[in-house]
């Protein structure tokens, strides 16, 4: 059946089977290949991508649920050639090792701190534990989350140059 | 890859529509809101449909809200909107106690309270919570809206009271008054997991005597995820340790746990005691103004 959706910000329709989950219509269909398909029960989180501005997991989404809806996936972080903190905090944190779970991390991160700016380490482990990291690799995970959460603007903005005056004030103290 | 068999699929924009289409397609027609407890099913094959009809649309059963003498909860409200209702928090928090351990964030924001309760898993959180509130289920279909008390909406593992063209629009939980306190008690392997073992309870309160009680539990075989002879005990009587832990024996006593791969039989037993025990004697320190 016919199925028309916004998937970051384009509108993109096709004819599929109404069994078609959203993550291979996104995968396979439109070769939006950042999300990836994981465990296929919706535990591990490796498919999240957001539906209306929030996060889901799009192996228990059919694709003709999601028609005349908004998909942002992975690939809709970067706006403009500029990588959103969130991609920057894994890249400054070195938050992933594999990389296989980080686009669904970091999808749920960055709602996580839409909702709320400055999470403790508690309050991003909670949000994060429907994303599962087959490295085990949470601890990094958890700082690149906290350097999104203090570089709202990403590295080298303002926030770095505050921070450097901020310690050249303290030598001369 | 998990693919589910073959099926139609019709997306509803009313709730008469959903309930024509359902009538139009015969029993072998399914309702699908959140997905999260069908649609793995469908994946798995345990399940199977000729149609699916799609009640995402409807959002005005998205709601929690003070009606009358009872809250009312639509059927399409989703998890996380449960574990964050202010009104639930005021009244209830079992609800709140529950949903956190839910599945996961994600999940939460995706699943419904009329999904779980009509997937009607025997491990279901929501099912032991509505059971512990003597909640009740408003049921819509062509020939009209009916109401089912919790206690006999679910029938026995995935059996409900809900017939085919017929949809659960609301669940109701009545407002008692004076000091009332709940709290939903749950042990799981892992976060987000269905639960080993989960007892729930509120507790009314007059001075040191219970004038109501009710005590849900799930995924131990408890017949309709309930305690009656535990509440009977403690109805009336005292809230003392000694009452609770009495009640709380005759709530392992109630429940018929299998062994299987979250555990052996005894240990649910064990759990099922010691779980409402604990609920009860939170929901009796809340009902008291003692946090927690």
């Amino acid at each position: 059946m016919q199925v028309t959706m916004t998937v970051n910000g384009d509108e993109v329709s096709a004819d599929v089977e109404p069994r078609l989950l959203l993550v291979h219509f996104l995968r396979d269909h439109l070769r939006l290949t950042g999300t990836h398909w994981g465990c296929d029960t919706s535990n591990c989180g490796a498919c999240v991508v957001w539906i209306d501005g929030v996060p889901v997991k799009s192996c228990t989404v059919l694709t003709v649920m999601a028609g005349g809806h908004q998909i942002r996936t992975v690939e809709g972080l970067e706006v403009d050639g500029r990588l959103d903190p969130v991609q920057e905090g894994f890249m400054q944190e070195h938050g992933l090792q594999c990389g296989f779970c980080t686009p669904g991390m970091m999808l749920t991160a960055r709602w996580l701190l839409d909702r709320e700016p400055d999470p403790d380490e508690a309050t991003i482990r909670d949000a994060i534990s429907g994303n599962i990291c087959r490295c085990t690799g949470y601890e990094d995970i958890v700082r690149a989350v906290r350097w999104a959460a203090e570089h709202p603007r990403g590295a080298g903005t303002a926030d770095d140059e505050v921070a450097v005056g901020d310690q050249v004030e303290e030598v001369q103290a | 890859m998990q693919t589910p068999a073959p099926f139609d699929y019709a997306r509803a924009s009313s709730l008469e529509h959903a309930l024509e289409l359902l009538d139009r397609h015969g029993p072998d027609a399914r309702v699908v809101a959140g997905g999260h407890s069908l649609l793995p099913m469908l994946k798995l094959r345990v399940a199977y449909v000729d149609w699916l009809v799609d009640i995402n649309d409807l959002r005005d059963l998205d709601y929690v809200r003070v009606d009358g003498d009872a809250i009312a909860i639509g059927a399409l409200t989703r998890h996380a909107t449960l574990l964050e209702s202010p009104l639930l928090a005021e009244h209830y928090r079992i609800f709140a106690d529950a949903e956190r351990v839910i599945a996961d964030p994600v999940v939460r924001n995706r699943g419904t309270i009329g999904g779980s309760l009509c997937q009607a898993d025997p491990s279901e959180d929501l099912a032991a919570v509505c059971s512990a509130l003597r909640a009740e289920m408003v049921l819509r279909s062509a020939e009209g809206t009916r109401r089912v008390p919790a206690r006999e909406f679910h029938q026995g593992p995935y059996e409900t009271a809900c017939r085919p063209a017929e949809i659960l629009t609301e669940v109701r939980v009545p407002i008692r008054a004076g000091w009332v306190g709940s709290a939903y008690r749950k042990v799981e392997r892992r976060a987000g997991d269905w639960p080993v073992a989960a007892a729930g309870a509120f507790v009314q309160v007059d001075g040191d005597t219970v004038t109501d009680v009710g005590i849900g539990l799930t995924a131990v075989g408890a017949p309709h995820f309930c305690a009656p002879e535990a509440e009977e005990r403690l109805r009336g009587g005292s809230a003392g340790d000694g009452e609770l832990t009495a009640a709380a024996e005759l709530a392992a006593e109630a429940s018929n746990p299998q062994t299987d791969q979250r555990g052996p039989a005894d240990y649910k037993r064990h759990l099922a005691r010691e779980l409402t025990l604990r609920s009860l004697r939170r929901a009796v320190a809340r009902a008291r103004g003692q946090g927690g």
